[in-house]
C-alpha cells in the first residue's frame, strides 16, 4: 500500500499536469498577436510612471508579524484538542483546561497589548 | 462496478502488474474529483448568475442554450481561446508559477472531503485531515502575493498586498473555530468527525455545547478567506481595477476564477462535514447508508452554498479598515471565547 501522502502528491502533480495540459492546448488555438501596447503594464490608459516594486504601507508588516505568532499557537492547540476528552476520561480534565487557559491567556495579554498600542487600527 | 474494479481491468487490460491497480485506483479518483471541481464552478456560475438575476429581478442569462445553462461553459471556451499576454516588464517565471499556486491547493482540498459514508466516497481518510486542510488551503496566499508583485503593476501589487492582509487575518479565526468539532470528536479525521454525529439533528455539531458560534465564527472567516462579499476587497473592481490579477489574461486569469469558485463549494463541504452532521440524515438512522449519504451531503452543501449567494446578493463590501478591525477585535476573541467554552464542557467530561 502507498503511503496517505503518496494520494496528496499524486494530487498535487495531476493539479499541476491539469494546468500545464490546458496552456498547451490553449496556445494551439489562441491568437498571438503582441504589439508594444498590449505588452506593457496597465495603468489608466498612460504610460506607467516609474517601476512599480513601490514603497507599501508598513501595516502590512506588523500584522504579518502578529499573523505568525497567532498561526503557530493556533497549531499548538490542534494536539491539544484532540486529546482533551481522553484527559477527561483520565480524571485530568480540568488541568489540561486550565493549562490551556494559561497559554491562551498568556497570548489575549500579546493581543491586549497590540490593541492598546493601536497597532490593530488601519488607518 | 466499483472503481477497484475498472482499475484491475485496466491493469489486466495493458498486462500490468495487479499491485499497480491500487495506483491506477488513485490517479481514476484524482481524475474524478477533478471533474468534478471543475463541473461544480461550471454550475455554480450559472446558478450564481441565475439566482443574482431573480434577487435583483431580472433574468440572468438567457441566450446561450435553453435558460442560459450554456453560459458559463461558453465563458469558459472564451477564455480558453483568448490570447494570453504577459507583460515585458513582469518577471515571467513567477507569473507563470503563481496561478498554480492558487490553484492547486484548492484542488488538493478535495483529497479529504467526505462524499459519503466509508471509503469509497473519500480519495484519502487522511488522519489529520482537518489539519491538512487548513495547511494546504493557506498556500493559496503565496500565489496571490506573487502574482501580485510579478505583475509589475502597482494596482496589483497593492491589491496582493491587501490580499494576503486579509488572508492572514481570517486564517486565525478560521483555524480556531473548527477546534470545536475537533475536540468533541476526538479526532482530526474528516470521518471521524462526521461519525461523532450520527444521532440525529441534534447530535450535529453545530448544536453541541456552545450552540452556533463555531459555525457562524467559521463560515464567516471563510467567506473572508475565499474573497467572499461582503470581503471581496482584493477585487475591488472600483478602487483596485481587480486587484492582483489585472494583468492576466485568457488561461491564467481563468485559474484564478476556478480556484475561487471551487474554494466556495469546499468551505461550504467543509462546513457541513464540521458542524451540519456531514453525510449522516437529519433524523437518526433513516436513509443513513449507501448513496443516501451522497444524497444529505449534497442538499447540506448545495444549502450552505445558496446560502453565501443570498449573502452576496444582500450585503455592500466592507471598508478595509473595518476588515482589518472586524478580524483582529472581533473574530479572534470570538473564536477563542469559543475554543475556551467548548473546551471546558469537553473537560468536564460532558457530551461524552
Amino acid at each position: 500500500m502507498p503511503s496517505d501522502y503518496a494520494y496528496v502528491a499524486l494530487f498535487a502533480a495531476i493539479g499541476v499536469a491539469f494546468i500545464i495540459a490546458t496552456l498547451v492546448f490553449s496556445w494551439f488555438i489562441r491568437p498571438s498577436d503582441p504589439s508594444p501596447e498590449k505588452l506593457s503594464t496597465y495603468e489608466c490608459a498612460e504610460e506607467p510612471v516609474g517601476p512599480a516594486h513601490v514603497q507599501f504601507r508598513v501595516g502590512y508588516y506588523v500584522f504579518a508579524l502578529i499573523f505568525v505568532i497567532f498561526d503557530v499557537e493556533t497549531v499548538f492547540i490542534y494536539p491539544w484538542a484532540v486529546l482533551l476528552r481522553s484527559f477527561a476520561r483520565n480524571g485530568m480534565g480540568m488541568f489540561a483546561f486550565v493549562e490551556m487557559v494559561v497559554f491562551l491567556g498568556i497570548l489575549l495579554v500579546g493581543l491586549g497589548y497590540a490593541w492598546r498600542k493601536g497597532v490593530l487600527r488601519w488607518e | 462496478m466499483t472503481l477497484t474494479g475498472i482499475a484491475e481491468f485496466i491493469a489486466s487490460f495493458f498486462g500490468l502488474p495487479g499491485s499497480s491497480s491500487v495506483w491506477i485506483v488513485a490517479v481514476l479518483a484524482a481524475a474524478i474529483l477533478l471533474g468534478f471541481m471543475l463541473l461544480t464552478v461550471l454550475i455554480l456560475i450559472y446558478v450564481l448568475r441565475k439566482l443574482l438575476g431573480k434577487i435583483q429581478a431580472r433574468l440572468g442569462p438567457t441566450r446561450t442554450g435553453p435558460k442560459g445553462i450554456f453560459q458559463t461553459a461558453a465563458d469558459a471556451l472564451k477564455l480558453l481561446i483568448k490570447e494570453d499576454t504577459i507583460p515585458v516588464k513582469a518577471d515571467r517565471r513567477v507569473f507563470i508559477v503563481a496561478p498554480i499556486l492558487v490553484f492547486v491547493p484548492a484542488y488538493l482540498v478535495y483529497v479529504v472531503v467526505p462524499f459519503g459514508e466509508g471509503n469509497h466516497f473519500i480519495a484519502k481518510d487522511l488522519n489529520i485531515g482537518l489539519l491538512y486542510i487548513v495547511a494546504v488551503s493557506s498556500i493559496n496566499v503565496i500565489g496571490v502575493v506573487l502574482a501580485g508583485w510579478a505583475s509589475e503593476n502597482k494596482y496589483s501589487l497593492l491589491g496582493g498586498m491587501r490580499s494576503a492582509a486579509q488572508l492572514i487575518s481570517y486564517e486565525v479565526p478560521q483555524a480556531l473555530a473548527v477546534l470545536g468539532p475537533v475536540m468533541l470528536a476526538e479526532s482530526l479525521s474528516m470521518q471521524d468527525i462526521v461519525k461523532a454525529q450520527g444521532e440525529g439533528l441534534f447530535s450535529w455539531f453545530i448544536f453541541r455545547s456552545l450552540p452556533l458560534l463555531g459555525f457562524i465564527v467559521f463560515l464567516v472567516a471563510s467567506m473572508a478567506e475565499i474573497n467572499h462579499v461582503p470581503f471581496d476587497l482584493p477585487e475591488g473592481e472600483s478602487e483596485l481595477v481587480a486587484g492582483f490579477n489585472v494583468e492576466y489574461s485568457g488561461m491564467r486569469f481563468a485559474f484564478f476564477m476556478l480556484a475561487e469558485f471551487a474554494a466556495s463549494f469546499t468551505i461550504c463541504a467543509i462546513a457541513a462535514t464540521l458542524f451540519l452532521g456531514g453525510w449522516h440524515s437529519p433524523i437518526r438512522g433513516f436513509l443513513d447508508n449507501g448513496w443516501w449519504t451522497v444524497f444529505w451531503f449534497f442538499l447540506k452543501s448545495s444549502a450552505l452554498v445558496c446560502l453565501l449567494m443570498w449573502i452576496r446578493a444582500t450585503y455592500p463590501r466592507v471598508r478595509v479598515d473595518q476588515l482589518m478591525e472586524f478580524g483582529w477585535k472581533l473574530m479572534i476573541p470570538l473564536a477563542l471565547f469559543n475554543v475556551l467554552v467548548v473546551g471546558l464542557y469537553v473537560a468536564l467530561g460532558k457530551g461524552g
